[in-house]
């Protein structure tokens, strides 16, 4: 019992080939950079826009496929949608708004107003029922909107960029609340999020997508550990390479050389991590196998460690700690030796 | 705000012309029988008129309302070959002369006419010279204000409101009553107030199509032009009252007609 959608349709710039599914049990976050399509995703699975192919099917029941001219309208589709700026009726009040959909399934008034109450308990606003959307705070708003989604006991759930709309101060509350009400649904969850924190506190499986296409999939951990786009790998901020390895070598695109312990055969990414990169001002002796000279180019301050992107061959970022950066007396264009450990460089097949 | 330093010519000119339209007012205004007002308004033909008037505008609204919100809709959200020559065609009373719509209500549904002697064989029924008739040409002028309103309304509205209801399981035609109608209501109320307001002055088209029967198809428009010859002070009465309420509906209107901002 799940999601199975295979998603393809062109909407302007955006070429959409995605397949994704959701298993029973598990929170899927759909994670990309603006743009790249995982509203449509959204839209597609909820009707609102055609597939060119591809087929949209929960639990067996196909919902749409164009070769077979099967579709269900959005309002046949057992889903409750969380809009990015929520959508709020605006001119009811938000009882009347977390009652809609039930009203709209054929609950009568009373029945619908009940179990509308009974939601605005569960997401702490009985007191707002008679207000309107308006009159209520961002992180209040998006509990009704929650509240709205869930009260028909949709199958699926489809949040689109849940905490977007609100300021970084709620944005932690609600989250922790919304995590909360996402594991005491029973149904189905998709979360489309551009924000990898969002991405990985809410979501057990991470679906990335880059440019209308699946990236990678995976736990947050595994994802993590074995990016397999710049796109990821600038989010858990590593060095991401690509190449052909070699038996304890890897020949990156761009012909360079690098040596790394785990390689054997094939095409592979390549991960070294910045902090295990060390910036020398002479020519350094002794162990590292990978060293090569370069530019000092951008230093960046993160937290308690300074970044130093070096401008080199094989351009790469290393991590240093500011005494260490001062000890270097290092300024932006100056010439650096860089050496990494060949047990540092994480190897996988690409 | 640093003052516009205006050219005197332009300040001439620009006075002129609110002028032109402030004296024929004020001459209304001054002239108009004001101790006699209550008896003139309250004569049996002036009432009739009123009433006549009243009666055969709001019901040309709500035909405007019936069959005008459908149009708009399908004008801002169906896309079909010859949309902007049907539109054309629907609003073209707004700038054709109304005696001209007269003829025409005249030629298709007259006793002779295209539809109307279909009408009258088959079922008897006559539109001409009646108060139906009075409806039918206050209609054909006015409610092209509310089409074209109405569907300004339903291009600017945001439709992702109508994708949230359609999400949350509501027809086609819930959709359209509990979210679409709410979401445009005060543009729907200002083409309303509009047309009332044309049909409650319509006259070319009206003396054309439904001649100037006394209690049946004399409007207050219709009243005025005759009194002209009869009772002068009665009809700048008349001319007063319509003056008044097309005055409470532009300020009424103001902030959507003459902007705000």
């Amino acid at each position: 019992m799940s999601l199975d959608a295979a998603l393809r349709l062109t909407l302007g710039a955006l070429d959409l080939d995605l397949d994704l599914t959701v298993d029973e049990g598990e929170v899927v976050a759909l994670l990309g950079p603006n743009g790249a399509g995982k509203t449509t995703v959204l839209r597609a699975i909820a009707g609102l826009v055609p597939l060119r192919a591809g087929h949209v099917r929960l639990d067996g029941q196909v919902l749409e496929d164009p070769a077979a001219r099967e579709y269900v309208p959005t309002e046949h589709r057992s889903i409750g949608f969380v809009f990015q700026d929520y959508l709020l009726f605006p001119h009811l009040s938000v009882l009347d708004n977390v009652a809609f959909g039930l009203r709209s399934r054929g609950a009568n008034s009373a029945a619908a107003s009940e179990k509308a109450r009974q939601w605005l308990e569960r997401v702490g606003l009985t007191s707002y029922a008679r207000a309107k959307p308006a009159e209520l705070s961002g992180g209040q708003r998006q509990r009704v909107a929650l509240a709205r989604a869930l009260a028909p006991d949709p199958r699926l759930l489809l949040l689109d960029e849940p905490l977007a709309a609100l300021d970084v101060t709620t944005r932690a509350e609600v989250r922790h609340d919304l995590k909360r009400h996402l594991g005491s649904f029973p149904g189905l969850r998709l979360v489309v999020t551009h924000d990898p924190l969002e991405a990985v506190a809410l979501g057990d499986r991470l679906v990335v997508m880059e440019n209308g296409r699946l990236v990678q999939t995976g736990t947050p951990a595994e994802v993590t550990a074995r990016p397999r786009s710049q796109y990821v790998a600038d989010l858990v901020g590593v060095n991401l390479f690509r190449g052909e390895a070699d038996r304890g070598s890897v020949r990156m695109q761009g012909g360079h050389v690098v040596s790394a312990a785990g390689a054997e055969s094939g095409q592979v990414f390549a991960v070294i991590h910045p902090r295990a990169v060390s910036i020398h001002r002479h020519q350094p002796e002794g162990s590292p196998r990978n060293v090569w000279p370069g530019k000092a180019g951008r230093i960046e301050l993160l937290g308690d460690r300074v970044r130093v992107r070096i401008d080199a061959d094989l351009p790469i970022v290393a991590e240093v700690t500011p005494a260490a950066l001062k000890e270097l007396a290092l300024d932006e264009g100056g010439e650096v030796w860089l050496s990494f450990k060949a047990t540092d460089v994480a190897v996988y097949p690409a | 705000m640093r003052r516009e330093r205006v050219p005197v010519v332009v300040v001439v000119l620009a006075a002129i012309g609110a002028a032109f339209f402030i004296i024929p007012l004020l001459g209304l205004v001054v002239r108009s029988p004001w101790g006699d007002a209550v008896t003139l308004l309250t004569a049996p033909e002036t009432v009739k008129a009123l009433k006549l008037s009243l009666v055969a505008s709001l019901s040309a609204t709500a035909v405007g309302v019936v069959l005008g919100v459908p149009l708009a809709w399908i004008y801002a959200r169906v896309e079909f070959p010859g949309r902007d020559i049907l539109r054309a065609l629907t609003t073209l009373p707004m700038v054709l002369p109304p005696v001209v719509g007269g003829v025409a209500l005249l030629l298709a549904f007259g006793r002779r006419g295209l539809l109307g002697s279909w009408l009258h064989s088959a079922l008897g029924l006559t539109l001409p010279f009646t108060t139906a008739g009075v409806v039918m040409a206050e209609t054909f002028v006015a409610m092209p204000f509310l089409i074209l309103t109405v569907e300004a309304g339903l291009r600017s509205m945001d439709r992702r409101y109508e994708e949230a209801a359609r999400a949350l399981g509501a027809s086609r035609w819930r959709v359209f009553t509990r979210v679409t109608l709410p979401l445009i209501g005060p543009s729907l109320f200002a083409g309303a107030v509009l047309c009332w307001a044309r049909a409650l002055g319509e006259f070319g088209a009206t003396i054309t199509f439904a001649g100037n029967f006394p209690g049946v198809t004399q409007t207050m428009p219709l009243a005025v032009y005759l009194l002209q010859e009869t009772n002068l002070e009665a009809s700048y009465i008349l001319s007063l009252v319509l003056l008044l309420v097309s005055l409470v509906v532009l300020v009424g209107l103001r902030h959507r007609w003459l902007g705000s901002a």
